[in-house]
This record gives structure tokens, sequence and C-alpha cells, in this order.
């Protein structure tokens, strides 16, 4: 095809023309990453956020950094299969990884000193479906929204004003059953006899295609033994780990799956709001702990719990926290698989799988 | 095996305007989704993962394409420097088209999350490795930025030979007759 002769003032206007195209979508683009929105809320910041004065400590989790690998099954009765067709909820035995864990970016931190303990989770089912869950010991969480907890860690982080934390329970009452737990609540001397809850709601679905709200737990079969942490303090830094160890040397240690499901109305949004004790509860099977390996060279160490691995007949609710919590822990586990140097797996121990 | 003509087949332009739109969109929806801690971040990966492999699928067809029917001359009128740029771009794009949903589902792979798409399990395409995990990661995010980037050069290119040139070279792609 043969050029034709244009004018300079028309190839002038078609060049500014191709001009504002270009300089349109590189903005849009760069609105789009939250490069021109400073102020908006970015996994990197929470995750940033949790980091100690000192820094993060390399390779490790950003949050329950603390924490031993185990590994098990899940033995489905199938009493929840009539809730949900995730293919681990049907009678079966699934093999199971986890993690027991402290609440602490210090992977190093005494035992005594964290208040929240913590389990991850991971039931694979044939064929490669997956459920993940990361579940802590408090009985409800610390605040309603994401960005609450974003204001939360830099009270907690601020140096510079002692008032920081009266101010942030003040701006949020929710705040205030957590901290009467973490206050007030019991205390146990093993993680094999704590309660893990999802707390979190998630809605099930099940072959019928019925939605249902709910929550589990994972309720201990050992009998809680209450201890002081004064206590504790006296058990030494890694006592935990200890138990957990020659608990399951001696025995496997077992949990039932509990589901509590929803009434309507039920507040599924906020997983600082308790749900009354009189709903419907469902015994969906038993997590058996069969073995504990250390952590540098345990199963449980590079991979990421993330609570929105869900299977088929499971889906996140309204509750903003799993896909803030995904987000996060993405970020967390991209930094630290990219640290392998820093926490280095034992020359002598196994590969991960 | 190139048959002289002075535009894309139909099925050649038609696959180009679908994947403009699915790759502009995958883009945007990369880096929104890595922007935000909401709700968004959820509906912005699952939708992420599927057109991915979407993309891959296409970009296999159009490359069968490309191969069996060619592409139409550039003008004469071109400088040489100029159509080596174009010809470069084309190895650039097919490489990202193809390159960066596999790198993708590797990264997913390496990192021993399931990759389910449109409700299948897909298989690990790489073992469980930190090292893998960080190398690929890396480059989906370095590569994808790189992607713009072309894609913005390729549009100004393609609106300077529409406007300024007027020598055929976007009415090859155009999708109107």
């Amino acid at each position: 095809m043969a050029d034709r002769p244009t004018s300079s003032a028309s190839t002038f206007r078609s060049l500014v023309l191709i001009a504002v195209v270009v300089v349109a979508l590189v903005a849009a683009f760069a609105f789009t990453a939250g490069w021109l929105s400073p102020a908006r809320l970015r996994p990197a910041t929470i995750v940033n956020a949790l980091a100690p004065p000192g820094g993060p400590a390399l390779g490790h989790r950003r949050n329950h950094a603390k924490g031993i690998c185990f590994t098990g099954s899940f033995e489905s009765n199938g009493a929840a299969a009539a809730l949900s067709k995730a293919p681990m909820l049907a009678a079966g035995s699934y093999p199971v990884t986890g993690r027991f864990n402290l609440g602490t970016p210090d992977p190093n931190a005494p035992d005594a000193t964290v208040r929240v303990r913590g389990l991850g989770l991971r039931v694979v089912a044939p064929g490669g479906t997956e459920w993940r869950a990361a579940m802590i010991n408090a009985p409800i969480f610390a605040v309603s929204t994401p960005e609450a907890f974003y204001d939360l860690l830099k009270a907690a982080g601020d140096k510079s004003d002692p008032d920081a934390m009266k101010n942030f329970a003040a701006a949020h009452p929710e705040f205030g059953a957590f901290a009467a737990w973490a206050g007030g609540g019991t205390w146990t001397g093993s993680y094999a006899q704590e309660r893990y809850n999802s707390l979190n709601s998630f809605i099930f679905t099940n072959a019928a295609g019925q939605d249902q709200a709910v929550r589990w737990s994972l309720v201990p079969a050992a009998q809680p033994e209450v201890v002081t942490p004064d206590q504790l303090k006296a058990r030494g830094d890694d006592f935990l780990d200890a138990d957990i160890t020659q608990r399951v040397h001696s025995a496997p240690q077992r949990w039932t799956l509990v589901v509590t499901v929803a009434n309507p109305g039920d507040p599924t949004a906020d997983p600082t709001k308790a749900w009354p004790e009189d709903r419907r509860k469902v015994e969906a099977g038993t997590l058996v702990v069969n073995a504990i390996e250390p952590e540098p060279d345990g199963p449980c160490r590079d991979l990421n719990f993330d609570p929105t691995v869900l299977p088929p007949g499971m889906h996140v609710s309204d509750d903003p926290f799993p896909a803030a919590r995904s987000a996060a822990y993405a970020v967390s586990f991209n930094r630290r698989t990219a640290e392998d140097k820093d926490y280095p797996h034992h020359p002598a121990g196994g590969a991960t799988p | 095996m190139t048959p002289i003509h002075d535009r894309f087949t139909p099925l050649q332009r038609a696959l180009h305007w679908l994947m403009a739109i699915c790759i502009l969109a995958m883009l945007f929806i990369g880096v929104g989704m890595v922007s935000t801690v909401r709700p968004d971040y959820l509906s912005l990966v699952s939708i992420h993962k599927p057109l991915g492999i979407v993309i891959l699928v296409l970009a296999l067809i159009r490359l069968v394409v490309r191969l069996m029917r060619g592409a139409p001359p550039l003008p004469a009128s071109m400088p040489e420097p100029m159509k080596l740029a174009a010809r470069l771009s084309h190895l650039a794009f097919y490489l990202l088209m193809i390159g960066l949903p596999l790198i993708g589902w590797g990264m997913l792979s390496a990192a021993d999350y399931p990759v389910v798409v449109f409700g299948i399990n897909l298989p690990h395409i790489l073992p469980h490795s930190n090292g893998l995990h960080t190398l690929l990661w890396n480059a989906h995010r370095v590569l994808a930025l790189c992607f713009f980037a072309l894609i913005v050069v390729h549009l100004a290119a393609a609106l300077l030979h529409a406007l300024v040139r007027r020598d055929g070279v976007f009415q090859a792609m155009a999708p109107w007759r």
C-alpha cells in the first residue's frame, strides 16, 4: 500500500492523540496497581507492620513464626457430609500435614510469653483436593476488620505514644472481649490441650446445593490442665515443643472437629462476635496427630496454610478476614521462601516432599 | 508457507483482538489483586488463574495458525530497523503469551499450592522448591511488567501506522473490513 501524504498539522494532532492514549493507559495501570494510592491497605503493609522493631526473622513466617510440624490423618465419620460435599467430609481417612505454632513474629520467643497458640492444617483428599485452615486458641478474634487489625498492629508497635493501645481499645470496643480473654483466660501446658477455632465464618454447600454458614473448632481429647503463666515460665523456653513431641511419641493425640452451624441472622462478617452456645454442632470426625517433626526440615515448613484453599463444598463468607489473610500469607510466603539461606535446612535431614 | 496477502486472516484477527482484551484484563487484574487485602483479592485471583490458562490455550492455537498462515509482508516503505523491531516484538509477544501462564503455573506448583482451574485439579508441573518458587515468582512479576510496557509500545506503534504513516500495517490487523 502506498504512503499517502499527510499535512504536518494533522500529523501533530495524531501524535498528540497517541500520547494521550499512552498516558491514559499507563495512568489507569498505575492506579489499578495502587501506585497512585499510598493510603491503600496493601498486603505488604500489614506484613511489614507485623515485624518487631529489630526487623523480621528472615526465612521464617512473618507471624506465628515459632512452630513445629506434625503429620497424621483426619478420620471423617461422614456426619458433616450433609452440610458440605467436600470430599474429606465424606466418611474416610485423609492424610494431614500441620503445624502447631505461637502467635509471635519471633521464632525464638519463650513459649510462656505468647498468649495465642495456633494450628495450621492441610487435609488432602484423593485426587489432590485440599482443605487448608489456620486456627487459634482464642474463642473470638481481636478485631472486626483487616483495617482495624492494621490499626492494632500500629498501636501495639507504637513506642512514641504510651496511650496508643488505650486509644485503640477506646476506638474499637469490640477489642474488649479478646483483651479480656488474653488477660484473664486460662492457660494450658500443652498444644495437645488447646481448642483451636476457625474464628472466621465459611459457607458449606452440600450435594443438594444448600448453603450453611459455619464456623469450626478442633476440640482436644486431652483434658486441659490449667496452669498459671508463672508456672509456665519455670518450664523453659521451648516446653511446648518438648511436651507435644513426648506426648505424640507415647500415643497419637486427638481432636474432634466440631462444625457449628449458624442460625439465620447470626453474625458471619464479624469474627469478634461469638455465636450463641446453643447453635447446632456437628462432630465431623477426628484429627489424629501421629508424628512430630521439627520445623527446619519438617513437611509444614514450606507450606502456606492459606485459609482460602478450600475444597468444593466450602467457600468464604462475607467475613472479610480470609481474603486479607490469604493476601498477607502470600506475601509472607513469598518473602520467607526467598530467604532460604537465612533459615538453613539441616544437611542431615530429609528434604521437603 | 507464507501466502502473499495484505491482511491477517479473519481467524488471526479474531484471535488477536480477543487475546488483546484477555491479556490487558489479565495484567490489570494481576497488579490490582496484589495491591489489596479486600475481598476483591479473592475474586481477582479466582479470575486470574483460569484466564491465564485460557490465554495459554489461545496463544498455542494462535501460534499454530501463525505458522500455518504466516503474516502479510511489511510495507516496502518501512525502514529496516523498524521492520526488525516489528519482527522482534512479535517474537516477544509469543514468548510472553505462552511463557507467562506457564511461569505462573510453575510458580504455584513450586509453592505446592493446589492449581484448580474450572473445577479441575491441574497437575503440578514442577517440584515443591523454595528456590524455584522464588525464581519464577520474580520472573512472573518482572515479565508481566515488561509485557505491559511492550503492549503500550505496540499500541503506540499501531496508532502511528494507522494515523501518521497510513501504510496499511494497522489495516492488516484491523477488526473491521
